[in-house]
């Protein structure tokens, strides 16, 4: 099957593609609260490897209410510039829960999903490592099974995935404009 | 760069609003390691035997363990220290929860607090920010609700809270320090905070924890997780369910409560209903218990769901874990079950300790059916059980009439009121209420941890074995597989498991040999002192029967995180440095060999020439003299030279 793409410059065609995709199953009703998918996530981020955690730069977080029975492990997606135009609510089993409780944005309306240094987007990337993972390390250390890891083929559009770097320097892009990060990079390079 | 540590404490004092990050010694790590040994080195050093619990000279110290906010699974307690106004000793009282891993990221391994505020005040650290706030609209609020109120105030719902309630404010003595369902709760530590204007500490942080090897320690991690996986499908065989597994006592899961409820005594301490679990209590008690507990839920970075969210017609939800559920039921003669969730939702809310709190009630309840205790001190008081126990409960952490002298605990209340109150005065030891149980035969082991545990908690002290010799046909598989002995004892112990009768020859209390049994208490109680200072949590480590923390892994862990290396000789060494420390704090402070007595009817039979020739040999082989206080060459080898030097000024070496 072909598809149109916009590429930026033009269509172009390309074929879908069977792929491999990974999900994480939540089950929020197994969920304790302990948090041990936020601590491993960020110990595997850390650099080199293991070497320091911090949930603040977890890619996965517990939203977390237990006066309310809320506990929602949620894994962070997309960097988005915009907020929501509003604020919607679910009600589920009687209880209220804010549309961001489910939301893995990384978006100005919040804290959630950034480094807390940088301010940069964070985003889940399954835990891809060499030698791969047998699942992501989350869904390893949730031995309560809230977390479980399935994987299937689906038919996808190929597309040019952005590497970390780019995802980062994008959001600067979109935070300060163009100009700014490039005069930034050009100043920061004389420096050094 | 410091490892596992964050190598800064935090300097409060609230007598003149100052704040100050002071750079730790790396030395003291290496010889205290952290924790319960840092915190006990500090009250040495800096609060002497002349400064009272409620004066401003003395410290209330929120310290983290060692591995907290390491990827350590369970390493998660607050290991809070001062002087207790109950017992006048040292107390060190922990409570799990999130609060000790978000004050590292904080950048902090301690809060130290010293003076007192003219005004009631709450902390807020939020990394390198700390202010002292305003809390004069929190007075009186309950321990919970402040911690949601300064939620919303400070627009920070992921700051973890520690808060007193309206007995930490009233300095009740056993008021607690509440955090979730967490809570340090013995020997008063709540009302110290109170004592010093301070409501609460929130605390939020988003810095990083290092650790020294980092593969070397995520695969030790792993392994523990591994372990506890494991033993989810092998519970022990041979005792009660409730001690098979790993974790806190499993009370928000388990239904049956067989167990505690026709072996421990119900009232002040008293009777044993051995036909109390009747088939109508279980299912009612099931019913309740389904309807009640909402979620079960752990502590942070811990698979174990040791705690429940508690729902209750009359109440906000609340948190709960272990025990509680059980004892104000038990002390109270009641048997309902839905009261004691009742009651425990609100005594959480006023701060007050679930041990000690419904013997004190009960104690006030047999006081007044002897008529020591009348209508003219509990004017109004209820003739139903449950009742009377909310009445107490209101006038005690309100310090209001009868509650005023009550809120002092059983031993103290005892001597205030007089007219022969001493005598009902019957499950105390160092002025602290112990375990409501009471045996036949005498128990050498628990002899000694009962008189010697400076914790005054036996569940802080016991662990690692079997409570009663294991049925015949199980001991053989026992210690197979029973990789958490140490090595040097590994013989001795596991042929103690292998012979240890109910009665006979191989029986208590003349089995196993003195030296066995010194040994055996010595390897329970070590293991306690690893755990605070490591901050793992007793669940998980010195508590439960074949935990995945032990002897022989916990050196390489430990040495991991920290990049020391430390190993098994080492870290038993270090335990006992902090263990003797924990000690003089106390022998400083007047403890004598006279206190240190189990409660009188804690066994039928008794042996009074034994048990003396027990404690004998224990202190002997502690290395303290026939007093109990470490001698000098005992001190000396534990490079606490300065401590005999102190002692013998003081006229106590």
């Amino acid at each position: 099957m072909l598809a149109k793409i916009w590429n930026g410059e033009g269509f172009y065609k390309m074929e879908k593609k069977k792929k491999k995709v990974k999900v994480i199953k939540i089950d929020v009703e197994k969920c304790n609260g302990c948090r041990a998918c936020e601590v491993i996530c960020s110990a595997f981020h850390a650099n080199p490897k293991y070497s320091s955690n911090n949930p603040g730069r977890s890619r996965i977080r517990v939203h977390f209410d237990p006066l309310r029975n809320i506990y929602v492990p949620v894994l962070a997606s997309h960097y988005t510039p915009a907020e929501c135009a509003g604020r919607n609510t679910y009600i589920l089993d009687q209880v209220e829960h804010d549309e961001c409780s489910f939301c893995g944005a990384s978006c100005p309306s919040r804290e959630l999903f950034k480094e807390p240094d940088s301010s940069l987007p964070l985003k889940c990337d399954m835990c891809e490592d060499d030698p791969p993972q047998e699942k992501p390390l989350c869904v390893q250390w949730c031995i309560d099974d809230a977390l479980t890891y399935e994987e299937r083929e689906e038919e996808v559009e190929e597309e040019v995935k952005l590497d970390e770097m780019e995802i980062g320097l994008e959001s600067l892009v979109e935070r300060y404009g163009l100009q700014k990060v490039i005069d930034t990079v050009v100043r920061m390079s004389k420096k050094s | 760069m410091r490892y596992a540590e964050t190598g800064y404490n935090l300097e409060i004092d609230l007598s003149r609003g100052n704040i100050e990050r002071v750079e730790t010694d790396p030395r003291l790590t290496e010889l205290h390691l952290g924790g319960l040994g840092t915190n006990a080195k500090i009250l040495w050093d800096r609060v002497p035997p002349e400064i009272e619990p409620f004066s401003p000279d003395n410290l209330l110290i929120f310290s983290t363990g060692l591995l907290c906010g390491t990827p350590a699974p369970g390493a998660n307690r607050t290991i809070v220290s001062s002087f207790s106004p109950q017992t006048q000793l040292m107390a060190y009282s922990m409570m799990g929860g999130f609060f000790a891993p978000e004050l590292k990221y904080a950048g902090y391994d301690k809060v130290i607090i010293r003076g007192r505020s003219p005004k009631l005040v709450y902390l807020w650290i939020n990394n390198d920010k700390v202010e002292i706030r305003d809390a004069s609209h929190l007075q009186g609020k309950g321990a919970l609700e402040t911690a949601e109120l300064i939620r919303q105030e400070l627009k920070e719902p992921k700051a973890q809270v520690a808060a007193i309630g309206l007995a930490g404010e009233h300095k009740v003595y056993f008021a607690s320090i509440e955090h979730m369902m967490r809570s340090a709760s013995r020997l008063g530590l709540g009302a110290v905070m109170g004592d010093k204007g301070l409501k609460a500490i929130a605390v939020r942080g988003t810095k990083d924890i290092n650790v020294a090897r980092p593969e070397e320690f995520i695969g030790l991690c792993n392994e523990i997780l591994k372990y506890i996986e494991w033993r989810r499908e092998k519970p022990i065989k041979g005792v009660p369910p409730i001690l098979a597994t790993l974790g806190s006592p499993q009370e928000m899961a388990v239904k049956d409560e067989n167990w505690h409820t026709t072996s421990f005594s119900w009232g002040n301490a008293r009777q044993r209903r051995p036909d109390f679990w009747k088939p109508e209590i279980e299912k009612r008690w099931e019913e309740v218990q389904d309807k009640s507990v909402e979620r079960l839920i752990s502590c942070y970075n811990c698979p174990m769901r040791c705690g429940g969210i508690i729902r209750h017609p009359e109440l906000d939800r609340y948190m709960m874990k272990c025990y509680s559920k059980l004892t104000y039921i038990m002390a109270a003669m009641a048997d309902d079950l839905a009261f004691g969730f009742k009651i425990v939702g609100r005594a959480q809310e006023y701060g007050v300790d679930g041990f000690t709190t419904p013997q004190v009630m009960a104690f006030a309840v047999e006081l007044y059916e002897a008529g020591i205790l009348t209508d003219q001190d509990m004017p109004g008081f209820p003739s139903n059980n449950e009742e009377r126990f909310f009445y107490l409960l209101e006038k005690i952490v309100r310090r209001e009439g009868i509650g005023d002298v009550l809120a002092n605990g059983v031993y103290w209340a005892a001597r205030q009121i007089g007219k022969g109150a001493e005598a009902y005065d019957h499950n105390t030891t160092k002025r602290h209420e112990q375990m409501v149980i009471k045996l036949g035969m005498l128990n050498p082991l628990y002899y000694l941890m009962y008189g010697t545990g400076e914790k005054l908690n036996i569940t802080q002290i016991e662990g690692q074995i079997p409570q009663a010799p294991l049925p015949e046909d199980v001991r053989e598989e026992f210690v197979r597989d029973w990789i958490q002995v140490p090595r040097a004892n590994e013989k001795e112990f596991k042929e103690f498991i292998l012979k240890w009768e109910p009665r006979g020859e191989y029986a208590f209390p003349f089995y196993p040999p003195i030296d066995v049994i010194c040994k055996l208490v010595e390897w329970q109680e070590t293991m306690h002192y690893i755990d605070d200072v490591t901050g793992v949590c007793a669940g998980l480590s010195s508590f439960p029967i074949k935990p995945p923390y032990h002897i022989n892994n916990y050196p390489h862990i430990i040495s991991a995180a920290t990049g020391l290396d430390i190993d098994e000789a080492e870290l038993w060494k270090i335990a006992k440095r902090n263990r003797n420390l924990v000690r003089v704090n106390n022998i400083r402070r007047g403890l004598k060999r006279k206190d240190e007595r189990p409660p009188e009817d804690h066994w039928k039979k008794r042996f009074p020439e034994y048990e003396a020739k027990l404690q004998d040999e224990y202190y002997k082989f502690k290395g303290w003299n026939s007093e109990g206080v470490p001698t000098k060459e005992t001190l000396n080898q534990l490079g606490l030279d300065y401590v005999g030097e102190d002692l013998e000024r003081r006229g106590i070496l």
